[in-house]
């Protein structure tokens, strides 16, 4: 096994984009993004539908050109000869429905010219199942096993876990952390905020920038929630939601993102309720929450 | 009123897609039915709304008029627009005029689509086209309302909006079930039911799971026995049953719901394999 970072002929960055936008006629879906992944990393790019996370992926890869700046992928500009050394696991997985399991392994190895894997023991008894029949866990482990098979030094995985159990997930990352600890340098995106503690470091965008990097804290920032504890949820709910404040439901209690402790005590105050409100931490989904109201009305 | 599906079994040829579950929906609440594809989230929800019938158990269930159903599929009809799919549904429910305009307006605004009333459901994004499958369902407030998945693969913000309004319909006294594959959702309700391979994991109160769940968890860089240990972030986390000695030294964690769940899932898959 390779440590990190002393990954002998491997560059140093595996994937890279310094100042890229991309516009689509007057619409810009990519703007002023740098950012790097490395060797044995796990970076997780987030960001709410439309803030420009696949546009970004798809110049990455070299599927799409930029308008201004530039990428690299493994030390140059990428190619089909370095996109061979990649691995990609799309959303839609990638695989062949009406192929059977073996069929899609045969088919992915020979296009690299690597020989078939092992198959994992969850996978031996459905080898000769049609994919569309597997249940969508196993049709992500084979998606992920196809794109391992050539052995690529980086993986860019679109929503790895989505739709799957938590048993089914936990081997996923499994399978993503065994590959950063080989020293391949891994980027990928969720809606799933609860993973972000399963990366090294993350990316957040919001319309096509890239508003904050870094750890969970960097990410959430000075963004602050209120937290109401009450005998009356419903009612605090009501009341605060009738006074347009962007409110949230967690258990019993009642949360209001980047909202001031002191306006939110008044409006129960003045609808006659005794509640306990506290300021506490922001989620990372408060936050994009946030981001998206500076949007909707700056 | 209370509704439920009791001691439920549904068996498709030979799969029994559910084995003795049991689902209470409580007025003004949420329930978090938890479980990943295949779980049997679907089949308990249908049999819920009556569109499918129990081998064994029973159904507690307010007629189909009175139920709220938004499917785990697009829950509109992907060639007309916003306005046309509410109009359509409402003219179901017997709603016309005013009462129907007033209604329709009043459910679109809360879900933010007024702006787009006009744009076919096709044309809407994952996100938008889940809270008009939402607003469809609520149309005739019904006092049981059951959302099969209705935040799965969409993004987070969209995800925030859903469940805001998931929570204003309980609010206003409604009844609520919704299956989820994210277990920060099961957690924000009032109670969950996690269901694997169509068997019940845990459920009741976030708080009767964690009551529920015996044995410790560690937090380790090197698990001792690694097909019980799962990644979180660069460490493992290791259960170890109430019965064994947890190792001297090892740094023992407060489990989360994930931890709880999986070790569940892990537990009940090791009962079934076959004895080495």
């Amino acid at each position: 096994m390779t440590t990190p970072g002393q990954t002998g002929t491997r560059p140093r960055v595996l994937l890279a984009a310094e100042r890229v936008s991309r516009k689509f006629g007057a619409f810009t879906a990519v703007e002023d993004v740098t950012m790097h992944v490395g060797p044995g990393e796990v970076v997780g790019l987030l960001g709410a539908n439309g803030a420009g996370k696949t546009t970004l992926i798809r110049m990455l890869l070299g599927l799409l050109a930029t308008t201004v700046g530039e990428v690299e992928l493994l030390g140059g500009r990428p190619d089909r000869d370095l996109r061979r050394r990649l691995g990609y696991v799309p959303q839609g997985l990638g695989l062949y429905r009406d192929l059977t399991v073996s069929e899609n392994l045969a088919f992915t190895c020979n296009a690299y010219g690597t020989a078939p894997p092992q198959l994992p023991e969850s996978l031996r008894p459905v080898v000769d199942r049609l994919v569309a029949q597997l249940p969508l866990g196993l049709q992500r482990q084979l998606a992920f096993l196809s794109a391992l098979a050539h052995d690529p030094e980086v993986l860019v995985l679109d929503e790895p876990t989505s739709g799957v159990d938590a048993l089914a997930r936990a081997a996923l990352w499994d399978t993503i952390h065994e590959q950063a600890e080989e020293g391949v340098g891994v980027l990928v995106t969720t809606h799933n905020m609860a993973e972000a503690e399963q990366c090294d470091r993350l990316l957040l965008m919001s319309a096509a920038r890239l508003v904050a990097q870094g750890s969970e804290a960097d990410i959430i920032g000075t963004t602050t929630a209120i937290a109401i504890r009450t005998n009356d949820w419903a009612r605090a709910f009501a009341v605060l939601n009738e006074a347009g404040q962007p409110v949230m439901l967690a258990g019993r209690d009642v949360r209001v993102a980047d909202a001031d402790a002191g306006q939110v005590q008044a409006i129960l105050t003045d609808a006659g309720m005794t509640a306990d409100v506290t300021g506490v931490a922001a989620t990372i989904e408060e936050r994009m929450m946030v981001l998206a109201r500076a949007r909707q009305d700056p | 009123m209370t509704y439920a599906v009791r001691s439920a079994s549904v068996r498709f040829g030979r799969t029994l897609a559910l084995d003795d579950v049991t689902l209470v929906v409580e007025p003004g609440s949420v329930v978090a039915v938890v479980g990943g594809d295949g779980a049997g989230k679907t089949t308990l929800l249908r049999t819920l709304v009556g569109q499918l019938h129990l081998e064994q158990g029973e159904v507690d269930a307010p007629p189909r008029e009175a139920i709220g159903y938004l499917p785990a599929s697009a829950g509109s009809w992907l060639s007309l627009s916003v306005a046309q799919n509410m109009n359509f549904v409402g003219g179901i429910y017997g709603l016309t005029g005013d009462a129907l305009a007033s209604r329709r307006d009043e459910l679109l605004d809360r879900a933010q689509l007024r702006p787009v009333i006009d744009r076919l459901s096709s044309e809407l994004s994952g996100g938008m086209r889940r809270k008009l499958g939402f607003s469809m369902a609520m149309v005739h407030d019904p006092p049981l309302l059951v959302l099969d998945e209705p935040s799965t693969g969409i993004d987070p913000v969209s995800r925030v909006d859903l469940w805001r309004l998931v929570s204003e319909a309980a609010s206003a006294g409604a009844a609520v079930v919704m299956s989820t594959t994210y277990l920060d959702e099961a957690e924000r309700a009032a109670s969950l039911l996690a269901l694997d391979e169509g068997r019940t994991l845990a459920s009741g109160t976030l708080a009767d799971v964690f009551a529920s769940f015996s044995g410790a968890i560690t937090q380790t860089a090197t698990p001792q026995r690694r097909t019980w240990a799962w990644r979180r972030g660069r460490e493992y986390h290791e259960y170890w049953p109430a019965t064994a000695e947890v190792p001297v030294g090892a740094v023992v964690v407060t489990p989360d719901l994930e931890d709880v769940i999986i070790t569940l899932s892990m537990l009940r898959r090791h009962d079934l394999a076959p004895a080495t």
